[in-house]
């Protein structure tokens, strides 16, 4: 598309400054995001985050997952109804060894190619030997080789199991088990680039709802509507233009003068005032499987003893904390009654409360009566939450005898000595699990060696229940004992000690429809309508 | 002006002094941004990422060799012109440079004349009445513009020209979204939509460039007014403008003729000095104005450990350096004929 054709369209649609968000017509959404999109492959090494939402707004998948109401109008992803994206059925084989997809027989990617049980094969074999993200996360899945996909016909395809997982079908339901048009990304490969990746890094090979306009790095990314998408009701907005805007008072101002129609991600705090000056419309829903946590590291010698561990849990002022760090967005973590888990429900409050009496005569029974010093560090990309929640940390703490000096890490340098070294004794953490499941948060948080624990704990016995349930259906007698066993054991041990559940908040013009969260927390513009 | 050849080998000799010093910066800075504690590798490594993951990452990024090797094959893209891959924004080091210098320069060059033009007339009105309303304003005008950062400042003009009244468009970077970028032929997108004939988006590029100039232009009115004025007083002070001015010469050829011309060496160092700190600390007002320029782009690679761009980051400041101070010498001659390149 060039420049004129660009200014033709836009002086066709009523586009203009002068007649911001009402006048666009209800075909055209701008959204701002803090962070810049730095690919266009999600399974490229080294694609970010804020990237992720091109395979979702212009890539599409098999299956997909359906949404639900929170109970108050918001819409959230669905983690236990799978819905078909690029499959119209799947049958999984009487033996439970496999799984046969039919393709929708009409999907075609965006160069007018039919989606092909080839192209699929194809991704999937990308996807588990591409390495990097893309391998970890179909590894997840108990996808690992290229032999398990078998392509039947034209419009089937059949996934052999290595072993029976309930993970199997939601992980190729992820934002990274995208489809690729197989024929046009052979186009470009070579023998150093076997999988298309430069190609792909800076070209839409997708089927998805929208084509990539244009893509100004650094800037924008503006998507258009594909016409012919089959995958799921037409889009109702034309155009979207994604803006990264870095600073969060700059994109408050422009969702408070309608300039832009979603800032998407936006902080506790500007949540809270939007809501309560009603200046935009605020979106606030619980991000799935996901944990703020305080961390003590069990390389530093007093976390060695659980009686330490549990009196700082006892020494947290959780409330104050939820109001003045998290806005009272999201869901409290604490004061469960019960020391024993009565639901498998993840995440889960755990039982602790703010008891300074408790947590002085815990830490009084141990030989660090008198209390320590200790740095706390947060992750300076998270202040906006990380610092306030360091400073009441710092001052329930402090109530014991813990003198604790607040460290800010920058970025790389955060994963680095906080996860990857495991070098920091004391730290504010969030993780989050794509796969909704107890035992798959467990997985990445809680076993010996794993990059998100922080926590260096190790356990046997919870190591053995996280293999035992990790690919057992939930429906399984066995499944529910095991994750409350798992439970009892963390509540008791607390190498993890929960704050709260995060929120993902957004702000909208009140004309904006359709806005849902996903557990992937990258905007999906498809729903989206102008009322 | 015999000499124009000569001043030619001069400043050819000045730019070959100029090599050593940037292959010290080549080495220093591979070996600092090396030395950065934190792991490209477990960044970039994604969300699943395990320890298998992230040597597969590293072996990828090429990280997984020794120091030498890799140093050998930066050299190597170097003699080619190929700074590298940027992993925090996924274009190649060139590519990134060449888009956002410009934008950088853009700015910075219009904040600068803005700033000249405010504060030399300031100075030297200010040294010309010390102790009056004007050199007073002179004072207040300096210290307010220093004392205030410019993140406070970006966004105290965005609230009142935008937020409130309105007569401003959406800080969303160099351009509104209805606009198109201009074809590059400089990269400045206002000489670009001119070169173009395009005036609506020259328009929309003044626009989108006046509230972020003016916050800068305000944080360097300090130092140009400050030097300015004392420049000024020093050579007004001096026995050739009482002469003149015995002579019955006139106040303004006095003062410009013979104050201003002498008062200029240091001002036009102080120039220098300034724009060179510009084009790197404005950092924040391309934060909060979503600039797509240098500074924001060498802060994200620094978080990020990414080696490439912080490298080429480093050894393009140090060219452009160079090459000012080389130009500040050239300005030195024309001013002060006493003055030779060599010295």
């Amino acid at each position: 598309m060039d420049r004129r054709s660009f200014l033709l369209g836009a002086s066709v649609l009523p586009f203009l400054r002068a007649l911001p968000a009402q006048a666009a017509g209800g075909d055209t959404v701008v959204i701002a995001i803090a962070d810049t999109i730095n690919s266009l492959d999600i399974q490229r090494a080294g694609t970010n985050r804020p990237a992720y939402q091109v395979s979702i707004n212009a890539y599409d998948r098999l299956l997909s997952f359906g949404t639900k109401d929170l109970g108050n109008g918001v819409i959230v992803s669905d983690y236990q109804t799978l819905k078909g994206e690029l499959a119209e059925t799947w049958q999984v084989a009487e033996d439970g060894l496999s799984v046969v997809f039919k393709l929708k027989p009409d999907a075609t990617f965006q160069d007018g190619a039919p989606v092909t049980a080839d192209d699929v094969k194809w991704s999937y074999d990308r996807a588990v030997s591409i390495g990097g993200f893309a391998t970890g996360q179909f590894g997840a899945g108990r996808l690992e080789k290229t032999e398990q996909f078998e392509v039947v016909d034209e419009k089937t395809i059949r996934i052999h199991f290595l072993r029976r997982s309930k993970l199997t079908l939601p992980d190729l339901a992820t934002p990274i088990a995208i489809i690729y048009n197989a024929k046009l990304v052979k186009q470009h490969v070579s023998a150093a680039d076997p999988w298309g990746a430069e190609f792909v890094h800076r070209n839409g090979c997708g089927s998805g709802a929208y084509k990539i306009e244009r893509w100004d790095p650094g800037q924008q990314l503006v998507y258009v509507r594909n016409d012919s998408w089959k995958s799921g009701p037409l889009p109702k907005i034309r155009r979207v233009i994604i803006r990264e805007v870095p600073s969060q008072a700059t994109r408050r101002a422009l969702i408070e003068r309608s300039d832009i129609q979603l800032s998407f991600d936006i902080t506790g705090r500007d949540a809270d005032e939007l809501a309560k000056t009603k200046k935009a419309k605020v979106v606030s829903a619980p991000i799935a499987n996901t944990e703020i946590v305080l961390c003590p590291n069990l390389i530093f010698e007093p976390f060695r003893d659980k009686k330490v561990r549990q009196a700082v849990a006892f020494a947290i002022p959780y409330a104050q904390i939820f109001e003045q760090a998290a806005y009272k967005l999201g869901v409290p973590m604490w004061g469960a009654k019960s020391a024993t888990p009565t639901t498998t429900a993840w995440p889960q409050p755990f039982p602790y409360d703010t008891d300074y009496d408790r947590a002085k005569s815990l830490l009084g029974q141990t030989a660090y009566k008198d209390g320590f010093e200790v740095p706390l560090s947060i992750d300076l990309s998270t202040a906006d939450w990380s610092e306030p929640t360091a400073l009441l940390v710092q001052e329930g703490l402090a109530k014991l005898g813990i003198k604790t000096t607040i460290n800010r890490v920058p970025g790389a340098n955060w994963r680095t000595l906080a996860l990857a070294q495991k070098k920091l004794p004391l730290i504010i953490d969030a993780f989050g699990g794509w796969l909704d499941t107890p035992d798959y948060y467990f997985y990445w948080t809680y076993l010996k060696d794993k990059l998100f624990n922080a926590s260096s704990w190790d356990s046997p016995e919870l190591a053995g229940l996280v293999e035992k349930t990790l690919d057992m259906e939930q429906s399984n007698p066995e499944y529910a004992p095991s994750i409350k066993r798992m439970f009892e054991i963390a509540f008791d041990e607390v190498p993890r000690i929960p704050l709260w559940q995060p929120a993902l908040d957004s702000a909208m013009v009140p004309a904006l429809q359709g806005y849902q969260t996903w557990f992937h927390r990258v905007p999906d513009a498809r729903p989206l309508a102008i009322a | 002006m015999a000499k124009p050849r000569a001043k030619l080998i001069l400043i050819g000799h000045r730019l070959v002094q100029a090599v050593p010093t940037l292959i010290g910066i080549i080495i220093v800075t591979f070996l600092l941004t090396r030395a950065l504690p934190g792991d490209p590798a477990v960044y970039f490594a994604g969300p699943t990422a395990d320890a298998a993951t992230i040597a597969q990452v590293r072996h990828q990024f090429g990280f997984d060799r020794s120091l030498p090797v890799q140093f050998w094959v930066y050299c190597k893209q170097l003699s080619t012109g190929d700074l590298g891959q940027s992993l925090s924004t996924g274009q190649s080091v060139a590519q990134e440079l060449l888009a956002r210098l410009p934008a950088s320069l853009e700015l910075t060059l219009t904040a600068l004349l803005a700033a000249i033009g405010i504060a030399v007339p300031l100075g030297i009105l200010a040294a010309t009445r010390p102790d009056s309303w004007v050199d007073h304003l002179c004072r207040f005008v300096v210290t307010a513009g220093v004392s205030l950062p410019t993140f406070f400042t970006g966004l105290a003009l965005i609230y009142v020209f935008y937020y409130q009244l309105g007569w401003s468009p959406a800080p969303m970077g160099r351009l509104d979204i209805q606009f198109i970028s201009p074809p590059g032929i400089t990269g400045f997108y206002v000489i670009d939509s001119l070169l173009a004939g395009d005036f609506e988006t020259f328009r929309a590029a003044v626009g989108q460039l006046i509230l972020p100039a003016a916050t800068l232009a305000l944080f360097t009115l300090a130092p140009i007014a400050r030097m300015t004025r004392a420049a000024m007083l020093q050579t007004l002070a001096g026995e050739f403008v009482r002469t003149a001015r015995a002579a019955g010469l006139s106040r303004g050829r006095v003062l410009m003729s013979y104050a201003f011309a002498n008062a200029l060496m240091p001002v036009v160092t102080t120039l220098g000095m300034v724009f060179s700190f510009m084009l790197g600390a404005n950092v924040l007002v391309e934060k909060v104005f979503a600039w797509p320029g240098i500074g924001s782009f060498a802060i994200d690679a620094l978080v990020a450990s990414d080696y490439a761009s912080v490298q080429g980051f480093v050894l393009t400041m140090a060219v452009l350096f160079v090459l000012l101070n080389l130009l500040v010498d050239i300005v030195y001659t024309l001013i002060d004929p006493r003055v030779g390149l060599a010295a």
